[in-house]
Parts: C-alpha cells; structure tokens; sequence
C-alpha cells in the first residue's frame, strides 16, 4: 500500500472545471448569432470580414508572443473574440485589408504592448475600431444597405442629420444599416442572454447601461426605443462593456460603469458630433475602472465601522 | 426561504457515497500513534514512559494551558515510543506510540459522573475540559475555553453545527441520523454549563433525515429549535453558520463570543454525552473513509491514533490508482504523503481521489471575471488579494483585509484562470502575522 506517491498540494483539492477557454469560446460561440445576422443581411463579403479579422487577431497574438519569446497562448480563445468583435463592429463595406490592419492595431496597441491576456485597460477591439474610425473615415462609414448593397445611410445618422426614423421592426430584425454586427438587434439579444445564463455575463452592467440611455433619451425627449435598437448600444452593451478584463470586479461597480457608459452615449448621440457613441462611451468607462473599482470596495463580513 | 448567507459556491457534494451507511466500528488497531497536539493551543506533556502499561480512557498527555485538552488512550497496551511522528499538519508532531494488547481494558477511573441534573456548570465544564473534548468539525478548539467566556461576554445563543458542508463527509450526518439524542444531550449540558436557554441546530436542507431525526430528538425542549439552511459551501464555516441562524455578524478579528454566540459542532455535543453516560473521554470519533480511490467507501467509529491506511483497507483498499489522499473534506483538507499519519480528533474524514481525478492546473492571467469576488464569503477580492500576495505587497494585503479570509478555498475553486489564490491569501496572511509579531 505505501508504493504510491500522493501528490501534495495546498486546498481546495477540487476545482469548478471552469476555464479562461471556456469562457473565451462561449463568448466566441454567442457572438456568431450576430456574425450569422450579418452574414444573412450582409452576404458573404460579411462572413469574409469576420473570418479574416479573427485569423488576423490571432495570428498577430501568436506573432507577438513568439517574438518576445513567451509561450503562445493563443489558444486561450481571446484574441478570436476580438477579432470577431472587431469585424462586428465595422461596417460590411469596408476593405478586407483595413480590418486586418484594425485587428493588428486591436492586439498589438490593444493588448499586447500592456503585456497580453488580462492586463489590457482598455477593450481591444475596440481601440481597433477608433483606430479605424479616424485612420479611415470616409471608409469607416461608407454603409450599405442590407440584401441590395447598394449605399444609404445608418438609421442613427439619417435620424441625426434628416430626423428620419427607421421602423421597429426594421430594426429588431436587423433589415436596417449599419455595423455588421449590430445590425439585428433579436442576434445580439440571443447571444447575450445565453451568456447571461451561462453566468459568463453580468447582467448589471447591460440592464444598467441600456436602462441609463432609455430614462435619458426618454426625459429628454426622444424615443428610447429607437436609440435602443438603432447602432451598437446592444451590441456594446452584452459583449463589449461585459468584457471582464476591462470592466470593475465589484458588483456596484458595474453598475456604475453601465449607467455612466449610457450617459456618455447619450450625450455623444444628442449633442455630439457623431451619430453613435457607443464605442466611445465604453472606452471612457474603462478608463475610469480602476477608480470605480476603488471605490467601490465592498464591506466585508464583520467589518465595524472605524472612527 | 432558507436561511444562508451571501456568497459561497455550490460544489459537486458526492455524499451519495457515504450517507446512506450506517456507522460501523472500525477494527480494533494493532498500535495507534496519539500525537500531543490534536487542538487549537498548547501541546500536551506526555506522562506515560516508554514500557508503561496503559488502558483505554487513561491520560497519556496533560494539558498545562488554559488553552488545550489532554489527551488519552484510546487502546489498551503497552507505551512502545514517545517521538515525533508523522501529522496530518504534515510537520513531525511529539506522539506516543502504544502496541495494543487486544483486550480493550478500560482505564479503572473511567466512570459515569452524576446525572446532568445534578452536576453544577463548572462540574460539567470540568468534566469537559478532563474528557479531553475539542472541536470536532476540524479547527479543534478545546470546547471547554469556548464555554468559559470572560465574564464581559454576554451569551445568549448556542449553535450546534451539522451543517456538515464540505462534499464527500458524513460523519455528522450520520451522527445525527443515528444518535440524534446524543446531540441534544451534549447541547443542554452545553446550555446547562453556560446558563443559556436558546439553542439553535442548523442542518443542510441536503439531510432531510438528518433533520427529521433531530427535530423528533428536540420535540420536547421549547428552547431547541431545529433550523434547515440552504445546501451552499461554507456553510458550516462559524462565521456564516452565525450570521445565516442569527442574523449577527461575527466582527472582523471577533470570535464567536463577540455577539453572544458559542458554536459546537454535532460530534463535538455527541463526545460530550459520551462523557455524561459513560465518563469515557474523547477516544474515538465517526469519520467519513471516502472518495473515488477507495473500493468501499464508509463512516467509520475509529479509535484515535489509528493510521489512516488500515482504514482504507477496511474499506476494500484503493480503487484505482489513488492520486491524493486527504485528511478532511476536499475543500479546506490537507493532502498526505503517508498512509501512517493517524486519525485525530478533528479527523472529519479521508478522502482518496484517484490518480485520474487529481490535476495540476497550469494558472493563467488573471482576467478579472470576478468570479473569485462573487463566491468570497467574507466579501473580500480574491483577486487583489491574489495580485498582492504574488507581489510580495503585504501591507496592501492587509489593508484589503486578507487576514480575514477563513480559507475556505471557494475563490481558487471558480477561479476559471486556476489561480491557487487559497494559497496565496495564507501565504499574505502568514506574511502579515509573522510580521505583527515582531
Ligand atoms: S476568479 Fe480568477 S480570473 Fe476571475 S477575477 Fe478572480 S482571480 Fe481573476
Ligand atoms: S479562501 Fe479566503 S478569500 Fe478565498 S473565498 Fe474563502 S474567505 Fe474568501
């Protein structure tokens, strides 16, 4: 009996079976709800987008890695889920090659000078799509319509700028203009309910970012349900503010983080100069993270107040 | 609803194992290792010698301390070796080493004390104190310390723990599914002793039976009241038994005490009513032989100082090839390197997982999911906590109160980055003691 050798470590001996990959590719596999919307409405030159910006993430993290002489770890599913969300977030019109460039900009500035998986302040894909936004702006908002391809506006834009309004259920469907991702608001939904159900999602930061532009377009006088469904608000709000890495780990500070990233879009569409500020707002809370994760401390157990 | 707490984690509890059977007794051992410190304290001194011939319920170790429980025989034979020897803490521990003679003579000055009616408080926490009884959830402290609070600390509440929380152990459970009235004999000599008249005995809903038993065994004690908690790990931790039975938050730093609470655990009532029937002290103890690595898991009524290997051999040996073994439950247990390490008073259980169950995960970056924070009982950051430990900052470690983590391992168990972050908070907590100290 005392031939084996019992491995000795330090508890727990077991463990939930949970993993970073777990997580990576369930956020990976909910994204393809919106990725196969964009496709339907979009066409193949959608699912080229999408396919080329993760082989691009990926390739870039796996490049990085090797040249600094760490371990590749691409495997970790990570970059795939930038990629995507990066090809999610541009429109369908745009060139092949300028997504590659926006996902080498996404990991290489986004996450990799910072020192790769976990250490990234701000959300990668989206710094990929800033970059892409003011390096090429005329490309960057060329939309096209859905089904026909031919060229038009997005319904955020033709409200801004004509005040036309698009339908409801236009909207909903996804049979409306716009990012590739974003344009069917019932995919993003699906795909971020499951993972809310998977528990790989908080559903404070949507319920309070979403719920923050409704009240505030609603007071001042707009139609929430429009700046619900028009642009990316859904999109940001179940996969990119919901990024973990970048987003505080206490529960109240998420909300604050939702309901400050709904005020900063709100803002930026009512009184700024773009149409859309969904990008933008989240970029803005992740800076202020770390702040909100101060001071957002919870009490522990049997903490007495001290003086 | 049931009562609980806030945070914890609900782990596969694989009790299927072991809950539906029966107590059986352990075979008598041939030789038992008892080492001197099985407690929260001092050590005993031994006052046996090497050659002495001892009995079943005799002293072999006096405890001088306040803090600390003497220790007896639990055979009846011959004193073959007073040295270190292997512990489940996994150090080398003063034990005396006795070769049984077989014929489990009881010590002569083992006799039934007066009914409980008749003894005063101090009898019973004398009678306590000489039983040797610590805690038998696993912490060992001596019950007799609990019970004798300065005279400042006002308690009004006893709560007896058979919440039995960790996966794989039985042992209370089936204590009290089988001496149901054991535990409420030891919990009013417990009342008695303090002057309380309020007790509270909280089980996991995952016991109904457990629970039914002990709710016939209290029917006729008003000042008893049977409480079903959520099934949700650690709750059997003191802290979050207290404040799910009570609503009263142990403070930060506080013992139970602090807001008129004393805590014992199932076996811990059970030993003591041992002692009220029989005057035998604390020499053996039911504990829960289990896991995928062995053949026929049990709960077994061992003797104190038996090695753990002739247990699992009482349980058809291994299954498999066995990876880990571990003295306690699969969460706050320590692995073993040897079969000799001997069941003590705190021994809930052994747990054998096999070769194929046991994994080395490889820790990745911590990607701030907050998993860790959402399960911390004690409502810390794991994940700060984790970072500063890792980076040698001790004083921010205590400042984001890593003192107060109860080790109960829950955030290393979601942590989906396999960060051993149990293990780095006990390391930040040894680090800030150590330091205190000087
Ligand atoms: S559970 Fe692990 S990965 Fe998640 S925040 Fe805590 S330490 Fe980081
Ligand atoms: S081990 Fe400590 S830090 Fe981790 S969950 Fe338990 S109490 Fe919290």
């Amino acid at each position: 009996m005392s031939q084996y050798k019992f491995l000795i470590t330090s508890s727990p001996h077991i463990h939930s079976g949970e993993s970073v990959q777990k997580i990576m590719f369930s956020v990976a596999g909910a994204l393809l709800l919106p990725t196969l919307a964009g496709v339907y409405f979009f066409g193949t030159r959608a699912l080229i987008l999408v396919i080329t910006a993760t082989l691009a993430a990926v390739a870039t993290e796996a490049i990085f890695q090797k040249l600094r002489g760490k371990p590749v770890t691409v495997w970790d599913g990570s970059a795939i889920v930038t990629g995507m969300l990066l090809a999610l977030n541009v429109t369908p019109a745009l060139p092949v090659w300028m997504v590659v460039v926006g996902s080498v900009v996404a990991i290489g500035l986004g996450k990799m000078i910072y020192g790769g998986l976990g250490m990234n302040p701000f959300n990668p894909a989206l710094i990929g799509r800033v970059f892409l936004t003011v390096t090429f702006p005329v490309q960057m908002t060329t939309w096209i319509n859905p089904v026909d391809g031919t060229t038009g506006a997005t319904p955020l834009a033709l409200m801004k700028m004509q005040g036309v309004p698009t339908d409801y259920y236009k909207l909903f469907i996804g049979n409306v203009g716009g990012c590739l991702g974003e344009t069917s608001a019932l995919a993003v939904l699906v795909g971020g309910l499951y993972l809310i159900y998977k528990g790989y999602v908080d559903w404070r930061i949507p319920v309070s970012y979403i719920g923050t532009v409704a009240v505030l377009t609603f007071i001042l006088g707009k139609d929430p349900i429009f700046h619900i469904l028009a642009g990316g608000l859904l999109l940001g709000a179940f996969f990119m503010a919901t990024d973990m890495v970048t987003t505080p780990v206490t529960k109240l500070g998420r909300i604050i983080f939702g309901i400050g990233a709904g005020i900063f879009v709100v803002l930026i569409r009512l009184y700024g100069g773009y149409p859309e500020g969904v990008s933008f707002s989240i970029l803005l809370m992740n800076a202020f993270t770390p702040i909100i994760n101060r001071l957002t401390v919870p009490r522990i157990y049997g903490e007495v107040k001290t003086r | 609803m049931l009562k609980t707490f806030k945070g914890g984690i609900h782990p596969p509890y694989n009790k299927e194992l072991t809950k539906h059977k029966p107590v059986e007794k352990a075979k008598l051992p041939q030789r038992v290792v008892i080492p001197m410190s099985q407690h929260v304290g001092a050590p005993c001194e031994p006052v046996v010698k090497v050659g002495d011939h001892v009995k079943v319920g005799q002293k072999i170790g006096e405890a001088k301390a306040f803090v600390s429980a003497p220790i007896h025989s639990s055979v009846s034979g011959k004193v073959v070796a007073i040295e270190p020897r292997p512990h489940a803490s996994g150090a080398h521990v003063m034990s005396v080493v006795i070769e049984s003679d077989g014929t489990d003579e009881v010590y002569e000055g083992v006799k039934p004390p007066k009914p409980l009616e008749e003894l005063t408080p101090d009898e019973i926490k004398n009678l306590i104190r000489e039983a040797g009884i610590v805690g038998m959830g696993g912490a060992g402290f001596p019950t007799q310390v609990k019970l004798s609070p300065p005279a400042d600390k006002k308690i009004d509440t006893i709560i007896v723990n058979g919440a039995e929380c960790e996966p794989y152990l039985t042992a209370d459970h089936r204590l009290m599914v089988e001496r149901p009235e054991d535990v409420v004999l030891g919990l009013r000599a417990i009342m008695k002793a303090t002057g309380v008249n309020r007790a509270y005995i909280g089980i996991e809903d995952n016991k109904p039976d457990a629970i039914e038993a002990m709710k016939e065994a209290v029917k006729s004690f008003s000042d008893i009241e049977v409480v079903p908690l959520a099934t949700k790990y650690p709750q059997g931790g003191e802290k979050q038994l207290i404040n799910a039975v009570t609503g009263r938050e142990v403070p930060s730093g506080g013992l139970p005490m602090d807001v008129g609470v004393i805590v014992d655990n199932a076996g811990t009532c059970a030993a003591i009513a041992n002692v009220l029937k029989t005057g035998m002290p604390l020499i053996e103890r039911i504990t829960t032989v289990t896991g995928a690595g062995v053949k026929e898991p049990k709960n077994l009524l061992a003797r104190i100082g038996t090695p753990v290997g002739e247990l699992i051999e009482q349980c058809g040996g291994f299954a498999g090839e066995p990876g880990k073994v571990i003295m306690g439950g699969p969460m706050m247990g320590i692995s073993q390197s040897s079969l000799e390490v001997p069941v003590m008073k705190g021994t809930s259980g052994v747990l054998v997982l096999q070769k194929s169950e046991v994994k080395t995960l490889e820790p990745m970056p911590c990607i701030k999911c907050a998993r860790c924070v959402d399960a911390c009982p004690i409502h810390l950051l794991p994940t700060y906590l984790g970072k500063f430990a890792e980076k040698g900052m001790w004083d921010e470690a205590e400042k984001y109160h890593a003192l107060d983590c109860i080790e109960c391992g829950c955030c290393a168990y979601v942590c989906p980055a396999n960060i051993p972050l149990t293990q780095l908070i006990r390391l930040a907590k040894n680090r800030i003691l150590a330091s205190k100290k000087k």
